[in-house]
């Protein structure tokens, strides 16, 4: 599988003057292939946002490399490298640049030079793949917060690109909205195969992804797959991290002595409470 | 409170002056309003009214709407109509009240100048009613167009403008929500001393700003990372298209400058 | 200090093209010393009805007692004011509210403008920076140079400075980590016990408001169809699905396991705790062949 984006060694700090404060990222190493899909968990202030930003030459390393689709990030050939990625962001007011939504999806390839007739197919395309087709032409304060990102998430579809970074994009919504958005997100992984690089701090959105990085003070404190991730259980709550309902809940039934399998499907661990049940 | 307001809002609709291109209402207008002062006699100031009217009837704005938009200059055209009752002192005396007296050609000025007034208010707000502020930003892109050449930058600005008009409803709420966080806090602001009002005012003008840097900060951010660097090789995505309508106006726009000269005394 | 909503109604722009009716006909009662919590759907008034429990809002119609003081449309700002001493609320995203050079003024600018000396203030400001676990020092720092954690604790220190009878919450936690709406969760919850304020939290979380609260308001389309104590609020699934909304996941995972285990359904559990008793108990007293 081709590497798509991989990172060696990354060092950044906000106050290079500085010398005595940590550094935000703190060599971090990661690769990641195509249709991959990679959860960064953290508190706030763990690093998982710079590190987002690093991705996306929003921010350069002082020390390390990012490559992105086999050739390391510069100032050169930034903006190109740009063109094959989309990125969206926590607060749905704030990167809402037009004034409707067809608008909005339409920036980003009005931006990239992409001719008027190929732009009303992709924005209608990337509005139908959020399901936001019927509005076309309403203006920002007349969505919900849900609504919004899924309309940013449309407008970094319509570039058709490789890599989407999710960066706390669900973590300023209602429950429903954070619905709306991890059920698009979804269907796009099962439909296009896309890459994602989603940076949360919601377990739901976590459990997802097909690997789990976990941040803490700029390091990378864990990875794996989410069952390899969450069954370092205590550890992770300690960083100010939750675990997933199941994986608490089965916790709390063997201090109350009940013997159980570590699990965070909650289908599995109703399945074998049922079990236990009927031989206890 | 900002809610009654209704001068200078867009209403939608689908009516032959809302179908219009920016451009051509643009063009109108600015045309228009060069025009109403071709208009010197009684016969011609008519014409401009009727035009005025039946512009209004075809746009299908509710009266209502510009009644609203014409509240603020009511007063204004109240004033200068007075003003040349009293002070033009021409023509047959027409009638008498004490030191008061009104002539003829007062009576004809202040006429006069109240509808060009009327008119022009009239055909600016039914411009602001019938055309989305977008729709003028980018009318106004095409139109200042050519001054790109002398390095004006025409781009920049309607972004900025188009930006702008984009946050407004935001910051709204925004101010919303901070006001009431402070009076919550028991700041006042509608009792006390105009010095002590002053005073009041920092507690919500801080968190606004803040908030509108922040935001400013992230749209900045967002346009980046979406490949936005200037107006250079950027294609359009709000197509502007000229139809038959915009001939059709612009003859009756040329029609109407004929009638006009025409009437002159 | 009791709190009653007797036929409100609240419409916005009244009288312009732009009018809206976001509150009918809601009859509530906060009692005194209660944990009560607000829930409903985005758009179900929960917002407006809030604004009116310290007269942000006044009523368009019927009546808002808040202790003694009674408000309608036509109550005077005055009498407002005294409403909002007694009544702090932390809105959402409390930290936009920040505006001084230093936490400690920015801390004091609520007591301040209610009359409170400023000796008192100023130490009322320390000892609530010291109970909000803000470090050291915090008080001379400007609120702009906090983290996002901290600027909300700043915020949330300068509602309590009024010493208010009732605090109204709304969405606290919004934006923050686990870990962080956990501690703001579990410090407002010590204030309600330890001050004996009565606490009004706005949520859409049907977790916190079955872990925390006593009475249970439920809010859709603009008016209260529920008002009970959680263990009735939160049995009945069906019922909550009519105003879109859903059980809390411990009552979620109860009644499925209840389902497969061919168990009627129990009282809802509120908390994993509580859960965890009941399953753990179910279980052990299962045996063998049903």
């Amino acid at each position: 599988m081709e590497r798509i984006l991989s990172m060696e060694d990354i060092r950044f700090t906000y106050t290079p003057e500085e010398t005595d404060k940590p550094y935000a990222v703190d060599g971090v190493s990661l690769d990641m292939h195509q249709g991959e899909w990679i959860a960064v968990v953290g508190h706030n202030g763990s690093g998982k946002s710079t590190l987002a930003r690093l991705m996306i030459g929003l921010l350069f390393p002082q020390e390390g490399t990012v490559s992105l689709f086999g050739d390391a990030l510069t100032e050169e050939n930034l903006w190109d490298k740009r063109s094959q990625m989309g990125m969206v962001f926590q607060n749905p007011d704030n990167q809402f640049v037009g004034a409707t939504v067809q608008d909005d999806v339409a920036f980003a390839l009005e931006n990239n030079g992409i001719p008027f007739e190929e732009m009303t197919v992709r924005v209608r395309e990337a509005l139908a793949q959020v399901k936001m087709e019927r509005f076309l032409d309403h203006e920002p304060q007349h969505l919900s917060g849900g609504q919004k990102q899924r309309v940013a998430i449309a407008g970094a579809l319509a570039l058709r690109p490789r890599l989407l970074i999710l960066d706390e994009a669900t973590s300023m919504l209602d429950p429903q909205g954070r619905e709306e958005v991890i059920r698009v997100i979804l269907e796009l992984r099962e439909k296009t195969g896309l890459s994602v690089i989603s940076i949360t701090h919601d377990l739901e959105e976590a459990l997802l992804a097909d690997r789990i990085i976990v941040m803490n003070r700029g390091r990378k404190f864990a990875e794996g797959t989410p069952p390899e991730v969450f069954a370092r259980g205590e550890e992770l709550t300690s960083l100010g991290l939750d675990l997933p309902f199941a994986a608490r809940m089965t916790g709390l039934l063997r201090e109350r002595g009940l013997e159980l399998e570590e699990t965070m499907s909650e289908r599995k661990l109703v399945e074998s409470l049922w079990t236990s049940r009927s031989n206890g | 409170m900002m809610e009654k307001m209704v001068f200078g809002r867009y209403i939608p609709g689908d009516s032959f002056v809302h179908r219009l291109d920016p451009r051509t209402k643009l063009i109108f207008v600015f045309i228009f309003i060069a025009a109403v002062f071709l208009a010197n006699s009684t016969a011609s100031y008519a014409l401009l009214l009727g035009f005025t009217l039946f512009a209004i009837i075809v746009s299908k704005v509710r009266i209502g709407f510009l009644i609203g938009g014409l509240k603020p200059v009511i007063f204004l055209i109240a004033f200068t109509f007075l003003l040349h009752i009293f002070f033009t002192k021409q023509g047959d005396l027409l009638f008498e009240f004490g030191f008061i007296k009104v002539y003829e050609e007062g009576l004809r000025q202040g006429i006069y100048i109240s509808v060009r007034f009327l008119v022009l208010v009239l055909m600016t707000s039914l411009l602001t009613l019938t055309t989305s502020p977008i729709s003028i930003t980018d009318g106004l892109e095409v139109l200042l167009g050519p001054l790109k050449k002398i390095r004006f930058p025409v781009h920049e600005l309607a972004l900025m403008m188009s930006i702008s008009l984009r946050f407004i409803p935001t910051l709204m709420d925004e101010t919303d929500k901070i006001l009431k966080a402070q009076l919550a806090r028991g700041s006042d602001i509608s009792s006390g001393t105009m010095k002590e009002r002053v005073k009041a005012v920092v507690p919500l003008l801080v968190p606004l700003f803040v908030s509108a840097f922040k935001r400013a900060e992230d749209l900045a951010v967002a346009m980046e990372v979406r490949g936005y660097r200037g107006g250079e090789g950027r294609t359009r995505y709000r197509q502007l298209k000229w139809d038959w309508r915009d001939t059709t106006a612009l003859l009756i726009l040329l029609l109407l400058i004929a009638g006009l000269w025409l009437l002159r005394r | 200090m009791d709190i009653t909503l007797q036929r409100v109604g609240y419409t916005y722009a009244a009288g312009t093209p732009f009018q809206k009716q976001a509150l009918h006909d809601v009859d509530v009662r906060i009692p005194d010393g209660s944990y009560t919590a607000v829930i409903g759907h985005t758009g179900s008034g929960k917002s407006t009805l809030l604004q009116h429990l310290n007269a942000l809002l006044k009523p368009t119609e019927g009546t808002v007692r808040v202790g003694d003081t009674v408000i309608t449309k036509e109550t005077k700002g005055k009498q407002l004011r005294s409403v909002r001493r007694k009544v702090g609320i932390v809105f959402q995203f409390p930290e936009h509210q920040l505006f001084e050079e230093t936490v400690l003024k920015d801390v004091m600018f609520g007591p301040l403008n209610f009359g409170i000396p400023e000796a008192e203030a100023a130490a009322r400001a320390e000892e609530l920076l010291g109970l909000l676990g803000l470090p050291e020092g915090t008080a001379e720092k400007s609120p702009f140079d906090l983290s996002g954690g901290q600027m909300r604790r700043v915020a949330i220190a300068g509602v309590l400075a009024m010493d208010p009878d009732v605090l109204v919450l709304d969405e606290p936690t919004a934006g923050l980590d686990p870990s962080g709406r956990r501690e703001i969760m579990d410090l407002f919850h010590r204030l309600h016990e330890e001050r004996d304020m009565t606490t009004i939290l706005v949520t859409h979380s049907m977790e916190d408001a079955a872990r925390y609260a006593d009475h249970v308001i439920v809010m859709h389309d603009g008016t209260d169809v529920l008002e009970g104590p959680p263990e009735d609020v939160f049995g009945d699934a069906g019922r909550l699905a009519r105003w879109r909304l859903e059980v809390p996941r411990t009552v979620a995972f109860q009644r499925e396991f209840e389902r497969g285990a061919g168990l009627p359904e129990g009282p809802p559990c509120l908390t994993e705790e509580q859960l965890a008793d009941y399953l753990a108990g179910a279980v052990k007293k299962g045996g063998g062949a049903r």
